[in-house]
């Protein structure tokens, strides 16, 4: 239903040593301003380019007047009732997606035989864009918020539910053997050795999931006209009003960087024990 | 033997079950809803599709625009991904705008690529390319960054100049990897396609897929789903292919 987990995040943190002869602290202060001296520079050539007029007020307004209708929206409540009901779609629907995978995810993955029997079904709707089914879901339910909501659930679980499938495929035979002289019951297995086993490539797919549920969420809202940033950004597009198209989109790249950023710091946390 | 005919069989048991049950459920309990519709009415809107031409052409739309959106991914993807990773300096003074930028959903594009381009296939394009930029750069600055430290030195050795270093160096060996790359960014590129098209963009797979439902015709609904899904498959299982053929040529990519 979506891309294979790649922690792209963990890619991205340039994490080199220090050149010698500064202290690590110092460069990385340096680097944090450079880099930040960067985006400073990107904004400022926004700036010029749309105050020199070189691209058309239309689609690019002036970084201040993005900037008012950002605080604008955000105090007189709007945009942030808005982006709240964005975030909540995305939240819920991500948590009920996380949930139903991995309990699906190990009912398939705990049994050798329902793994030969799913799996190729599973492999056909892997690619299967989540928005595509949309357009099914209408025809189901109507234009409501439940039907968006069920999209994004169901677009976003199939990362974690084949995530959870794979690591309970994946574990140690030696581990199973040691359950069984243990005697433990299937459940404790699942819970015990199972989950534990399965939990880093459960967050990897519940990290993909989180990217699926914001996306599925924002095209909801655009094509069933639910209160959102999706609606938002389209009705602000549509009326040609580019700086609350823009003070939108910035909203949504902020949703998009808090949550990854939490759910990293979720799962820093959580497996500790990986490391030594 | 049967046993081995009889285990090649297993993964076809469900679908072919659950669509049974569907088509009994759509003939029968359902048969009253403008919703949903029997498989067999779904095959025979199918093959009207396909002989009228309309199959075809939305296809070759939402292919053509994933295949050009990410080509120009691929391309400023690769070049800023090489520099980035051969630059420890630029990676740290771009850190914190690749933070800014990636973040944002490829489909929050989709309202300003309609006001800028209207609706067609540069606007699918740019929402594409800009979707499967960030994962082709930064898969591009991993695989630079885990060359031979020993290529460099024989790079310093014979005197090459900064682009001779980049043509004949570093592309041939990060090449396994950016086969790699390109796998994930067709998936990428296919999915948000086929989302422009769910979200306004009136052509190809995902227009035809609403426009069917919105005329009441779940048989044709139900009949884009499918080949959607098949397509999706068939390109994916096709870029899996040669990304490992790629591999196995060139020193198979860890």
């Amino acid at each position: 239903m979506s891309v294979p987990p790649v922690a792209l995040d963990r890619l991205a943190r340039p994490d080199e040593p220090a050149p010698p002869g500064r202290s690590r602290r110092v460069s990385g202060v340096l680097g944090w301003a450079g880099s930040l001296a960067v985006f400073v520079g990107i904004i400022g050539l926004w700036w010029l380019a749309s105050h020199a007029g070189w691209v058309s007020r239309v689609f690019l307004p002036t970084p201040e007047a993005t900037f008012i209708s950002l605080q604008g929206g955000l105090r007189h409540g709007e945009l942030l009732a808005f982006a709240g009901a964005t975030f909540g779609r995305m939240m819920l629907g991500w948590l009920l997606a996380s949930l139903a995978g991995v309990a699906l995810g190990a009912l398939i993955g705990i049994s050798a035989t329902m793994r030969a029997y799913l799996r190729p079904t599973l492999e056909f709707m892997r690619p299967l864009p989540a928005s595509a089914l949309l357009p099914l879901a209408i025809s189901m339910f109507g234009l409501s918020p439940t039907m968006v909501l069920s999209v994004v659930a169901f677009g976003a679980m199939w990362p974690v539910l084949l995530a959870t499938v794979h690591g309970f495929a994946a574990i140690e035979k030696g581990l199973a053997e040691v359950a069984r002289c243990l005697q433990l019951s299937r459940a404790a297995f699942v819970w015990k050795v199972g989950l534990p086993n399965a939990l880093p490539d459960i967050l990897a797919g519940m990290r993909l999931s989180l990217t699926v549920s914001l996306i599925v969420s924002v095209v909801g809202e655009m094509i069933a006209s639910q209160p959102g940033l999706g609606q938002a950004i389209l009705l602000a597009a549509r009326s040609f009003r580019a700086n609350e198209l823009f003070a939108g989109i910035a909203l949504l790249g902020l949703i998009g960087f808090a949550s990854n950023a939490l759910l990293a710091g979720l799962e820093k946390r959580i497996l500790k024990w990986q490391r030594p | 033997m049967t046993e081995r005919i009889f285990n090649r069989l297993r993964g076809w048991w469900f679908p072919v079950l659950a669509l049974a049950g569907f088509e009994w459920y759509a003939r029968g309990i359902g048969s009253s809803s403008d919703a949903i519709a029997p498989p067999s009415a779904a095959v025979r809107a199918f093959v009207i599709a396909a002989s009228d031409g309309s199959l075809l052409s939305a296809t070759a739309f939402t292919l053509g625009a994933a295949g050009l959106g990410l080509l120009l991914a691929a391309l400023l993807g690769i070049a800023s991904g090489i520099v980035l990773g051969l630059s420890a300096r630029a990676a740290r003074m771009a850190f914190f705008s690749v933070e800014a930028f990636r973040p944002i959903p490829s489909v929050a594009l989709i309202p300003l690529a309609m006001l800028v381009f209207g609706f067609g296939l540069r606007m699918e394009i740019s929402i594409v390319a800009f979707a499967a930029f960030w994962p082709m750069m930064i898969l591009t600055q991993a695989a630079v960054r885990q060359v031979e430290p020993r290529l460099f030195e024989v790079s310093q050795v014979l005197g090459l100049n900064p682009a001779q270093r980049a043509f004949k160096i570093i592309l041939p060996a990060i090449v396994p990897r950016l086969f790699v790359a390109l796998r994930l960014g067709v998936a990428v590129a296919l999915v948000v396609a086929v989302t422009a098209e769910v979200a306004g963009n009136p052509s190809g797979m995902g227009y035809a897929m609403m426009i069917a439902q919105q005329s009441l015709n779940p048989a044709l609904m139900l009949a884009w789903l499918f080949w959607i899904g098949v397509t999706g498959y068939a390109v994916n299982a096709g870029a899996l292919k040669i990304e490992r053929w790629v591999g196995r040529r060139m020193g198979a990519a860890a």
